[in-house]
């Protein structure tokens, strides 16, 4: 069972507010779907390679010859708040 | 030829239209009008669509072999100054600077943006009651999920408000939502088309791939849209070019029906069951050769799917901070703060469920025991498939263990949620295309079969699906709007 403070530990982890009302049933859901995962600990994979990719992909590479990137004011249209040219957030350490 | 024409499937319509008996601008203006009207009837009509071509937006010059044809879009897939919210509140209303690859091929085919589909949010889920938009109901029965994530392309082919779809698939997306609504929905090999400007979930999983009426016109789509890509590194040249299917007998083809996916244990329901071994029998009295396989590790690949997943979900949804693009929560005085409480307020529950569980298992003490024994859990399921085609050509499952179930009656139990993932999630986690046909009905909703083979059989698979197809003769009439 994971406790609330894991769950609060792991929202930190993942940048993620949670409020006083969504923390116990987090932990409810994710001990249920945990507990069923736990069964993959049942099998013996010691010798067993892990897949991290289905396809063998190797020297992917493109050739390196300049092209044009994103134009400045095309990467800043979504942003939610921009400043002269750049992203504008509000400062780490207010 | 405009009387019927809503009837055609997209290869006969652009026949007609490459004929010069069918207008491409009546047949794309009869689409958007059904379209607009589902879309202005909001959670009244089916809720299919987060946008429809405006009223005379501009063809282009269409020509190529998809000439003129209306297209619908999931909306996680980046349509240039059109929105594409992945259905998420975190980007509503945003209009990417660019076209995914597998939308810009089909259009470069010919084909023409129709609307971009509702979807559960950044395609986790598998009844599409995830997504910030609002459900997606049913056209068999509406109030019935359409299935998920891709829900809102299969319920407007089903509806047929749009003559196909693109989707995506990254545990079954593509295909439970196609069983559910009695369409074919087909997931190409791992790496056959470009994953470029698909808004990702698990990119290890995520593959795009056609939602369609019959299998052929899935052919059409899925043929325009395989290749290379420059802007994907996993993209891979397909080693053939697929070609619509004409087989009308199975002679001399090799079916495997594995007893860990089809079986009551594998929580297969009865109707379900039914309508598949009728399907079995179809296969065998078009001449296929039907034999057992084992694939002893798939009743384990829902748990390391929920984990690989939901762990490269948590790394990709890194990228929603309240900084470059969607929303960001208001009058936040402090940077971390912006963040936390951004993703707080424009995430809902299944992605805040999926990315704790993802951090979770990637969080240090608990990386081995959880995502490192996924992975060698998906190298046993590949095995297990490789093994298996060494003896059968294709592998005939059940798309999803049930029928279409009602709107909110898994909704407060994820797990529940996650097993109608149960039979397409081992194809999944081993790259091998699949497809799903409809194969009849229990109770009066549709049953899906999946057909799955070695990567890169998709015109095995096509085939294959097309004779079966024939055979069945699923009449999807009553799901029209």
């Amino acid at each position: 069972m994971i406790t609330d403070d894991e769950v609060l530990h792991v929202a930190r982890l993942a940048r993620l507010a949670l409020s006083g009302q969504e923390i116990a049933p987090m932990a409810r859901e994710l001990s249920a779907v945990l507990d069923h995962i736990a069964r993959i600990g049942e099998l013996d994979l010691d010798d067993v390679p892990p897949t991290s990719h289905v396809v063998e992909v190797s020297g992917a590479l493109r050739a390196d010859e300049p092209r044009p990137c994103l134009p400045r004011e095309v990467a800043l249209a979504q942003a939610p708040a921009v400043s002269d040219d750049g992203f504008l957030v509000p400062s780490p350490n207010a | 030829m405009s009387d019927g024409m809503l009837e055609l499937t997209a290869v006969a319509a652009a026949a007609a239209i490459a004929d010069g008996e069918l207008s491409a601008e009546e047949l794309f203006e009869a689409y958007r009008g059904r379209a607009a009207a589902d879309r202005a009837a909001g959670e009244q009509g089916l809720n299919c669509f987060t946008w429809v071509a405006p009223e005379g937006s501009p063809a282009d010059a269409a020509s190529g072999p998809l000439a003129g044809l209306p297209i619908a879009v999931k909306d996680l897939f980046c349509t240039k100054d059109v929105p594409s919210q992945s259905g998420s509140r975190i980007l509503e209303g945003y209009l990417p600077p660019y076209t995914a690859t597998a939308v810009e091929r089909l259009t470069g085919a010919g084909a023409r943006l129709l609307a971009k589909t509702n979807q559960d949010e950044f395609a986790m889920g598998s009844s599409n009651e995830n997504s910030a938009y609002g459900p997606v109901r049913n056209p068999w029965a509406r109030t019935r999920v359409p299935g998920g994530s891709s829900g809102g392309s299969a319920a407007a082919v089903a509806a047929g408000l749009a003559p196909w779809a693109l989707g995506t698939d990254t545990g079954g997306s593509i295909r439970q939502p196609a069983a559910l609504c009695g369409v074919v929905g087909l997931k190409p090999t791992y790496g056959a088309v470009s994953r470029y400007g698909m808004i990702a979930f698990a990119s290890s999983l995520d593959q795009a791939g056609p939602i369609a009426r019959d299998v052929r016109d899935a052919a059409l789509a899925l043929s325009q849209m395989v290749g290379q890509d420059p802007c994907d590194a996993t993209s891979l040249q397909f080693p053939e070019a697929i070609e619509l299917p004409s087989a009308e007998r199975l002679e001399g083809l090799r079916l495997g029906v594995p007893e860990e996916l089809t079986s009551g244990a594998a929580g297969i329901e009865a109707g379900v069951q039914d309508a598949f071994r009728a399907a079995l029998a179809s296969a065998e009295e078009l001449g296929a050769e039907l034999s057992e396989v084992s694939l002893a590790h798939a009743p384990h690949a829902l748990s390391a799917y929920y984990v690989l997943a939901p762990a490269e979900a948590s790394s990709n949804l890194a990228r929603f901070d309240g900084v470059r693009y969607g929303m960001r929560a208001e009058d936040a005085d402090e940077l971390l703060e912006m963040y936390t409480r951004t993703r707080h307020d424009g995430f809902g529950p299944e992605v805040k469920r999926r990315i704790m569980l993802g951090t979770y298992a990637l969080s240090s003490g608990y990386y081995e025991a959880y995502y490192g024994r996924a992975q060698r859990v998906r190298t046993k399921i590949s095995e297990d498939f490789s093994k298996a085609f060494e003896q059968v050509d294709l592998i005939l499952t059940p798309t999803a263990p049930t029928v279409a179930f009602e709107l909110g009656e898994k909704a407060d139990d994820p797990l529940a949620m996650y097993l109608n993932d149960f039979c397409t999630v081992p194809m999944s986690l081993a790259g091998i295309p699949a497809i799903s046909i409809p194969c009849g009905l229990a109770g009066g909703l549709p049953v899906g079969l999946q057909i799955a083979g070695p990567a890169f059989s998709e015109n095995r698979l096509l085939e294959a699906a097309h004779a079966l197809e024939r055979a069945l003769a699923f009449d999807g009439s009553a799901a029209r709007v």
